[in-house]
């Protein structure tokens, strides 16, 4: 296997997407994560100099909205799903120590 | 006849005759879903109260007159990636096992604006990562062909639920042949439509720019009439494309002759079954037959459209996935220490091993020193698997091949081998790729009875030609299957 | 002690003058109750999808313009991924590989003379939400209200050597903002605010030292004060042979200290890519003419024309043009009493005078331009005498009371009737023989006495240079 992916990389990649693994399920995202990236670095025997990276499929372009209020009080609809809330707010863990 | 064999169209048209009531209608489905759920589990919602009242509704827009469309009082299933007001939205995963949505998706609300009556919500892949709908947080479906093996996916619930009578037809979403693999694994007709063409408003994002809405149906009619009524420019979704040639129906014509049909070379290669192989052959052998003009070619590029469409897929759910942290909406871990590990635990928790896998490596290709390396490096081979698709269609009308390499695999064979899991997606991925439209039709079942899939892919914009071939390659197998 | 030169760069943060938010139709007024100002988009609903608001593009090319930018023709906007709550998808739309505007710069005045401060880029971005801390739960509330509020961060060279050029950089930036119409720019209300990059070298050295980014200053005292701070703190390390580590430092302008935001779970690795979800903005030539030729009237050009239009002097010019607001005021109310001189001195003297009194901007002025311009032609009518008028002003200045109806209701209109004043005056002369002899004997001060009683027989309301012709005439 090319790529050898160490305990570092899960761990930083962990905390980028905040995700915590078991032992185990960190040896497996080693291994799962090496063999993606030996296939994906077959994209390496192709040459693309020159080639413009295309992130859009379709030339669109210059799609605007007008700058008119469209909603009202949707504030019911937005905390209706919330875990938690309180005084008309989301509530979360403290953010500051 | 029995009400559950009829098509969309044909329901709609006896329901419009008066010979058929909405709620007949609904009576019939109902009781197929109590006889085949417990076996399949299509479903992860069903909406009976609502449907119901849906359905008195409609018939009676439909004796006024107010609604005449072809697809008046059917009943419809949506894949849980959807958003649906009012009705519980999972993605087939734990994360948002609570989730009710306060809008509709915008292909949805076009359907219940023709008279459409949403039934429920089917099974998928969690956040339709995955093509055989096991690795949902709510158990596998089963292939109602054959119920130890897989229905495909990521959209299995919905081909399933098409397939076995427990709905009339359904809608599901495509990022690398999440419509069509499932609709060849179940035999039925499924159609991912140009990038664009069905507004993404209310579609939970995996792959915002490869996602589509489309239709899964008993045959290609149905195919034609539900995309015709999906399609919609929508100024809530910035890639919507306005377009005026959405009158998809009135390509429903028995006629291929002078039509180019390319069979690339090197989807016929190592890894494909030959019974499916045969049967795709013996498709073009049909059309031939009928007129159109068959050639094979060498498409190029095949084999790296997965490991670009890896990385760019995993790259967006990394990101489009990032919302889903216990704060808005879903599940929130029940004991965490400060803010971080509430985002940790609940994420952890929250998404199932396939999920965790993109978003890892999703992450890993973005962040700082691998981005150039590998998600410009996969954009850039983006941009020449779709010039090698514009090259392929200045000589050909359609490209015609298979769906996935073999028949639907046995329940669990799958999930062991991920990168063997990916190369299922050999055929599909590359349309998604280029943003091309791409149907899935049944052509034949191998010994074990399991249904093969016939795939044609059209250039952007070019449905009605891929409905015209596939229609007429319908009409000379007498019909559905 | 060595010599040490501070090197400063900026990072901007303008809160647009939109009346909806970047991505959606929320509502960017202020003070509306907890998340009544959104909706799925902006709150990061699944399933919902941004839509660009043209006013913001409109607005950050005309900022890119006024401050001699490039505009960048074809432009993008990209994901910045980090999880913080008030961001709620935890990923910022903003422009890291093509923001809209780049290499422009604007010139200050410094005590060396002119100098140009180099912008190295501006981009447009979201805003975040709100963040209320619970003491009494110990848990964090967020209002999602400014949640996609449109923001253009503008980026400068590090080039600037002092809090001085710093504060001067602000001020002109500020100016060029609110002349656009494009930002109200109130550092204390957050609609505009600075971050501070800074590094110290020794002088003469070529390479710059280890950079800090403060945040959290929210006004110019705070900056001035910041960056005294940093720049001592980081004298400090050196002179002890430590380094300066690069990392966000927040500013805590009460104990006048900054100390570093870090976390081991902040990896700062933001993995932007091209926000799928949004097409590419094209700006053609045509487009570009169209907001060129729509750009107002910016204050060197305004400053100019003041000179050559009205006759005032230069320091009113300067006064007057340094806030966007008076400026308006100045030639709305000029444009209905056609009067620059008394306008102008209506600002400079009694307006400066109370703003100080009352430590307000001149952005905070309430009086309208047609009340002030009454008052002035009722001076000129002598309806009022100078004193009454100074009085109404207050009134005004502080209720923008109308003048006219103020002086109905109070009584104060001035004692003109030729014939009623002729017989006070006649009164006044008979009760002081000994003024009216002295004015004879030749004591013109006299005469100054008798206006004095005169005027406190009118209580006040006489004109005083009337009265003084008057009783010449009388005598």
């Amino acid at each position: 296997m090319a790529n050898m992916i160490s305990d570092k990389t899960i761990d930083y990649v962990g905390i980028l997407a905040k995700l915590e693994l078991s032992p185990q399920e960190k040896e497996q995202a080693k291994k799962d994560m090496g063999r993606m990236l030996d296939y994906i670095d077959k994209l390496g025997e192709l040459d693309t100099t020159g080639v413009e990276p295309m992130s859009h499929v379709f030339p669109v372009q210059n799609v605007f909205r007008e700058d008119v209020v469209t909603n009202g009080d949707e504030s019911k609809a937005a905390l209706q799903n919330a875990p938690g809330m309180k005084q008309n707010m989301f509530k979360v863990p403290r953010t500051v120590e | 006849m029995s009400i559950l064999s009829l098509t969309a169209v044909e329901l709609s048209d006896k329901i419009k005759k008066g010979e058929i009531k909405v709620t007949q209608a609904l009576d019939e489905v109902f009781a197929q879903i109590d006889a085949k759920e417990k076996q399949l589990n299509c479903y992860v919602t069903l909406e009976k109260e609502k449907a119901y009242a849906q359905a008195e509704e409609v018939q009676k827009k439909i004796d006024s007159g107010e609604l005449t469309g072809p697809l008046a009082g059917v009943p419809f299933a949506i894949k849980d990636n959807m958003c649906t007001e009012g009705t519980l939205t999972t993605c087939s995963s734990k994360i948002l096992e609570n989730f009710v949505p306060t809008f509709t998706a915008e292909a949805v609300k076009n359907l219940e604006a023709a008279g459409a009556v949403i039934i429920g919500k089917t099974n998928m892949d969690e956040f339709a990562m995955g093509s055989t709908t096991e690795t949902s947080y709510y158990g596998v479906t089963r292939n109602p062909h054959n119920p130890e093996h897989v229905p495909g996916g990521s959209s299995g619930g919905s081909a399933a639920a098409v397939a076995a009578d427990e709905c009339f037809a359904a809608l599901g979403s495509d990022t690398g042949g999440s419509i069509r693999q499932p609709a060849s694994f179940c035999g039925v007709v499924g159609m991912k439509p140009t990038y664009g063409t069905v507004s993404r408003y209310g579609l939970i994002a995996y792959g915002s720019s490869l996602d589509q809405i489309g239709p899964l149906t008993k045959d290609v009619r149905d195919c034609a009439t539900i995309l015709e009524t999906i399609a919609s420019h929508d100024s809530k979704d910035s890639t919507s494309i306005p377009r005026k040639d959405t009158d998809f129906t009135t390509a429903l014509v028995d006629d291929v002759k002078g039509m180019r049909i390319g069979i690339p070379r090197d989807y016929f290669g190592e890894g494909l079954d030959p019974q499916v192989k045969e049967a795709v052959l013996a498709a073009a052998q049909v059309l031939k037959e009928k007129g159109a003009i068959v050639e094979e070619f060498d498409l190029s590029l095949v084999e790296y459209a997965i490991p670009t469409y890896y990385t760019i897929a995993a790259a967006e759910a990394s990101s489009n996935l990032e919302r889903f942290d216990g704060i808005k909406y879903g599940y929130r871990a029940s004991e965490y220490e400060g803010l971080h590990h509430m985002y940790k635990k609940t994420r952890s928790e929250g998404f199932g091993p396939e999920v965790k896998r993109r978003i890892m490596l999703g992450s890993f290709v973005l962040s700082s020193g691998y981005y150039d390396a590998y998600y410009l490096k996969a954009l850039r081979v983006k941009a020449l698997i779709k010039k090698a698709f514009d090259e392929a269609f200045a000589k050909y009308d359609v490209i015609l091949g298979p769906v996935a390499p073999t028949t639907a695999p046995k329940l669990g064979e799958s999930l062991a081998d991920p990168i063997k899991m990916y190369l299922g997606d050999i055929y599909t991925i590359a349309v998604n790729l280029a943003g091309l439209p791409g149907i899935s039709l049944p052509c034949g079942k191998d010994e074990k009875g399991l249904p093969i899939g016939l795939q044609l892919i059209g250039d952007c914009f070019r449905e009605k030609k891929l409905i015209r071939m596939a229609y007429s390659y319908e009409q000379s197998r007498g019909g559905r299957s | 002690m060595k010599q040490y030169e501070t090197v400063i760069g900026l990072e901007v943060h303008v809160e647009l003058a939109t009346k909806t938010k970047i991505f959606c139709g929320c509502s960017t007024a202020f003070g509306g109750a907890p998340n009544t100002h959104t909706c799925p988009v902006c709150t990061g609903m699944p399933g919902s999808l941004p839509v660009l608001n043209k006013q913001v593009v409109e607005y950050a090319i005309a900022v890119g313009l006024a401050t001699n930018c490039e505009i960048t023709r074809y432009c993008k906007f990209d994901r910045k991924n980090y999880f913080y709550p008030d961001n709620p998808q935890n990923y910022q739309i903003s422009q890291l590989y093509l923001p809209i505007c780049h290499d422009g710069y604007v010139e200050i005045d410094t005590p060396a003379g002119p100098k140009k401060v180099g912008i190295h880029e501006i981009h447009m971005e979201e805003d975040a939400g709100k963040l209320i801390h619970d003491e009494w739960e110990d848990c964090s509330l967020v209002d999602y209200n400014r949640s996609g509020v449109p923001l253009i961060e503008i980026v400068s060279e590090p080039d600037m050597r002092s809090a001085d050029e710093v504060i001067a950089y602000l001020e002109k930036l500020r100016l060029i903002v609110q002349y656009l119409g494009a930002s109200d720019c109130k550092l204390q209300e957050g609609s505009m605010r600075a971050d501070v990059n800074l590094s110290v070298r020794e002088v003469g050295s070529e390479k710059f030292g280890t950079r800090t980014e403060m945040k959290n200053l929210n006004s110019f005292k705070a900056i001035a004060r910041a960056i005294e701070g940093e720049r001592a703190r980081q004298i400090e390390l050196l002179e002890e042979g430590k380094s300066v580590i690069q990392e966000t430092r927040r500013w805590d302008d009460n104990k006048e200290y900054s100390y570093a935001m870090r976390s081991k779970e902040d990896a700062r690795d933001y993995r932007y890519f091209p926000d799928p979800d949004l097409v590419p903005v094209f700006i053609s030539e045509e487009w570009l003419e169209k907001i060129k030729s729509a750009q107002p009237e910016l204050r060197t050009e305004k400053m100019k024309r003041y000179k050559e239009e009205y006759d005032i002097p230069d320091y009113d010019i300067e006064i007057i043009t340094g806030s966007k607001h008076m400026a308006d005021l100045f030639e709305a109310c000029v444009a209905i009493c056609k009067q620059p001189k008394k306008v102008s001195n209506w600002l400079m003297v009694e307006t400066m005078r109370l703003l100080k009194e009352q430590e307000m901007e001149p952005e905070e002025i309430r009086f309208s331009p047609q009340h002030l311009a009454d008052l002035i032609m009722m001076v000129d009518k002598k309806e009022i005498n100078s004193t009454v008028a100074k009085e109404v002003f207050a009134q005004m200045f502080d209720h923008d009371e109308d003048p006219t109806a103020y002086v109905e209701a109070h009584g104060l209109k001035s004692q003109n009737d030729a014939v009623e004043l002729k017989k006070i005056v006649e009164n006044i002369i008979a009760a002081n023989p000994q003024s009216v002899e002295d004015y004879h004997n030749g004591k013109q001060k006299a005469i100054g006495f008798l206006v004095g009683q005169t005027m406190k027989a009118t209580a006040g309301k006489a004109d005083p240079g009337t009265v003084n012709q008057l009783l010449k005439q009388l005598l």
